[in-house]
């Protein structure tokens, strides 16, 4: 069931020379390893494992955002294989991960991740929907709660949460809404929030 | 035949022109007698036909994802309990088994037979009140689902002697289960599974050639597996179309290769295959029930002692947690895959073209859990 | 009042009854009670086995669940209300017709319960509209709301119709709808109805204060 990602990483370089595909390797006991793609050339890395006979990646199961305030973090979770440059050690990204399976040979998942150039306003990613329909509504999600814009997305607008909305609630520095007046018995984090509602002697 | 299957069929229907005035715009829902839980849709009729359905998401966002980041791992079990509340032990099996392949536990064998027999019974109560709610959702109101929950009870009763709670059981912990089985548990699923297949027998009676649910699901709401395919559907939703992709048998997880089950699969994938599938995989679910309980080993029933998806096959479709971890006590990012929010992905392109009524039934052969969707 | 009880006895024992049109009106709308058929999350679930074979809630009178909010008089919220669900409910709870009774089912309808701490979580759905009864539990089991149900009956029967004590909605002056509240930029406008929610000071001894 699983994938050879090296194997692959080799076979879409040759097929792909232009593209930026680079691999990741996972540390821990999992040992998921993923390709880390640039943002521009996503959607032809997807149509290309989908289409490929050999390969027929058919089958796009999951897309998570992840916002990566600190890039080191993202290394050392996916650390760069020998040879393949670093994140770059200024500001964050955010980054969106791909697992795609083959549901007619059976095997995957294979991880693929394209990052945002920053966190502020450099936030693009095409949208792979031309290629796989059940990226729709993940996308949107992860518009609706990361801020990720994925570019020629049919109909990208928020979907968990209401439209006047402005926040971008999964980011690691969001900040709630303060409402915790009334606490009768607060524990943990919601301690922290409530204390700030007590009156002060 | 479809050149590219991740097209949408949504510009092929909506002909030019046609977003007139004589177009009727209806909300059904969040609050709607047939939507499942607080879900809508903005659906765009001509006459009664849907020419237009967008789904509107986020009435039950309750932020688990987030709460779960905040948390340590073992604190998110109760939480995944409520992700789709009519099968909390599937939900906790699927995060207990992400969590034990990113840390690398094993699970001792007895655990695995343990969690073998709740996810099926799991799996036995989502289809049969499936069944009750679609037929609730075509007018039987309250008399399918009545025979439905009579049964739901009797598996209740069970989870709630080993579990302490009906529904959330919380049960399953990293590398095994939280108790072991209590005296005499096992005579009574065993006797269950018995009294099971006379009850599947009995709806089946009432569904099979039932003119109403012929004429209301037969031909309703299919799509070309290639479609199906690139939209992520999973599930009994996709093997109703006949594709035979189960995780139980593709990547089986836990202990699943020993057992001899059959994965079922429909002809067209129509609302009628949608049902009839979840009946056949009842029966492999007992047929699966009966050899666990027979083959359940002695032994400890918990373990002793970085960055990983994992997948189980829920009763609704693949359910998955998506876990990465920075080495600290809590979760850097902790996502879940809902079958169901990706099963309603193609909704619009099932419903276009066909009554309003219709879009009823597709939902309810959809097989939604709003806890699951907006998380 | 002059009522005679042994006379109201003596009567009832010749097939007599003799009752106050208060009470009448109470047992009337206390034994029918016709319940909004909406369900928010997981307490739906055990909503629906309550009204199921085994727990039969038509037993209190209370099993027709009622499609819309103008035919209905009971509002269950069970499940957890979400900021961005608040003023539906709010909404369906104003176009109910008067008098009209709600149950919050469940911690989440109550304060958030273990969702509090979510930003799309709202604190309890007494911020916009009046609770009559409350069911702890995660979710409560059948055999509490069916309790909750039989506590409601007791508070309907308790009502006063006329006088300074009167029921809300037997006074003229009663207000029957509140304000739904709006999607702002960061959270709902107003985040609470500060005419009918006014949450207690908690002053807590460890930092001076005594327990109230």
């Amino acid at each position: 069931m699983s994938v050879a990602t090296v194997t692959l990483h080799e076979r879409l370089r040759a097929a792909l020379p232009n593209a930026g595909i680079s691999l990741r390797t996972n540390p821990g006991p999992s040992g998921q390893h993923s390709l880390l793609v640039d943002a521009a050339d996503l959607p032809d890395v997807c149509r290309f494992l989908r289409d490929t006979p050999d390969l027929t990646f058919d089958f796009l199961s999951n897309v998570s955002g992840v916002d990566w305030p600190d890039p080191a973090k993202a290394d050392a979770v996916a650390a760069p294989a020998a040879g393949e440059g670093s994140a770059p050690p200024t500001g964050g990204f955010l980054e969106v991960i791909y697992h795609l399976y083959s549901t007619r040979r059976r095997i995957g998942p294979l991880v693929l991740r394209a990052r945002t150039i920053d966190r502020a306003t450099r936030v693009q990613i095409p949208s792979v929907v031309a290629v796989f329909r059940s990226a729709e509504f993940q996308e949107r999600e992860i518009f609706d709660l990361y801020g990720v814009e994925f570019t020629g997305h049919p109909d990208l607008r928020r979907i968990l949460m209401w439209d006047e909305f402005v926040d971008h609630p999964m980011r690691k520095d969001y900040v709630a809404p303060d409402d915790y007046e009334y606490e009768p018995t607060p524990h943990a984090a919601v301690l922290e929030k409530a204390q700030r509602h007590y009156v002060q002697p | 035949m479809i050149s590219d299957p991740a097209t949408s069929l949504t510009s092929a229907v909506l002909a030019p022109g046609a977003d007139d005035d004589q177009l009727l715009h209806v909300s059904l829902g969040p609050q709607h007698p047939s939507t499942h839980g607080v879900f809508r849709m903005n659906v765009v009729l001509d006459g009664e036909t849907v020419v237009r359905l967008k789904p509107v998401f986020g009435y039950l966002h309750r932020n688990h994802e987030k709460i779960a980041e905040g948390t340590s791992y073992l604190a998110s079990m109760p939480y995944t309990d409520r992700l789709d509340y009519i099968c909390p032990l599937s939900n906790n099996w699927a995060y207990a088994q992400a969590v034990e392949k990113l840390a690398g536990i094993e699970v001792p064998e007895r655990a695995e037979f343990i969690r073998v027999i709740l996810g099926e019974l799991t799996r036995l109560i989502n289809h049969s009140a499936f069944a009750g709610f679609i037929l609730g959702d075509m007018g039987a109101w309250g008399s399918a689902l009545m025979y439905a929950f009579r049964e739901r009870e009797k598996i209740l009763d069970i989870f709630e002697e080993l579990t302490g709670a009906r529904m959330m059981a919380n049960f399953m912990r990293f590398g095994g289960c939280r108790n072991d089985l209590p005296e005499g548990w096992s005579a009574k699923v065993s006797r269950l599974v018995d009294d099971y297949g006379p009850f599947l027998d009995e709806m089946e009676k009432f569904l099979v050639g039932n003119e109403i649910l012929l004429s209301r699901t037969l031909n309703v709401g299919s799509l070309p597996r290639e479609v199906l395919i690139n939209g992520g559907i999973t599930g009994p939703m996709l093997r109703a179309a006949g594709v035979p992709y189960d995780i139980r048998k593709v990547d089986p997880y836990g202990i699943y290769e020993r057992f001899d089950f059959r994965i079922p699969l429909g002809a067209t994938g129509d609302c009628y295959d949608r049902i009839m599938i979840r009946f056949l995989e009842m029966r492999e679910s007992l047929k699966i029930l009966r050899q666990a309980l027979d083959h359940l080993p002695d032994g400890p029933i918990i373990h002793p002692k970085a960055k990983i998806r994992n997948f189980i096959e829920g009763p609704k479709g693949e359910l998955g947690f998506h876990l990465i971890s920075d080495g600290t006590t809590r979760p850097y990012r902790y996502r879940i895959r809902p079958p169901s929010f990706i099963n309603l992905t193609l909704i619009e392109d099932m419903c276009l073209g066909l009554d309003l009524a219709d879009v009823v039934i597709i939902l309810g052969s959809i097989d939604i859990v709003l806890g699951e969707v907006d998380r | 009042m002059g009522i005679d009880f042994n006379l109201v006895a003596d009567l009832k024992s010749h097939g007599v009854h003799v009752t106050s049109f208060e009470s009448l009106v109470n047992w009337g709308r206390a034994s029918s009670l016709w319940p909004l058929q909406f369900g928010l999350a997981c307490c739906a679930i055990e909503m629906i086995a309550a009204t199921m074979a085994r727990y039969d809630m038509a037993r209190f009178g209370a099993e027709v669940f009622r499609p819309s909010p103008r035919q209905a008089d009971l509002m269950i919220v069970a499940g957890t209300v979400t900021k961005k669900m608040a003023p539906q409910v709010v909404r369906l709870y104003n176009q109910m017709a008067e008098p009209k009774y709600v149950i919050a089912m469940g911690a989440c309808a109550i304060s958030g319960g273990p969702f509090k701490d979510g930003y799309n979580v709202l604190k309890g759905i007494d911020r916009f509209i009046p609770v009559d009864v409350v069911i702890p539990g995660c979710p409560p089991r059948p055999e509490a709301l069916l309790d909750g149900l039989l506590t409601l009956r007791a508070i309907i029967a308790r009502e006063k119709l006329l006088g300074k004590h009167r029921a809300r909605h037997a006074d003229p002056n009663g207000t029957a709808a509140f304000p739904v509240p709006e999607f702002g930029a960061h959270d709902l406008e107003p985040t609470a109805n500060r005419e009918i929610w006014n949450p207690p000071a908690i002053v807590r001894e460890s930092e001076g204060g005594t327990q109230a």
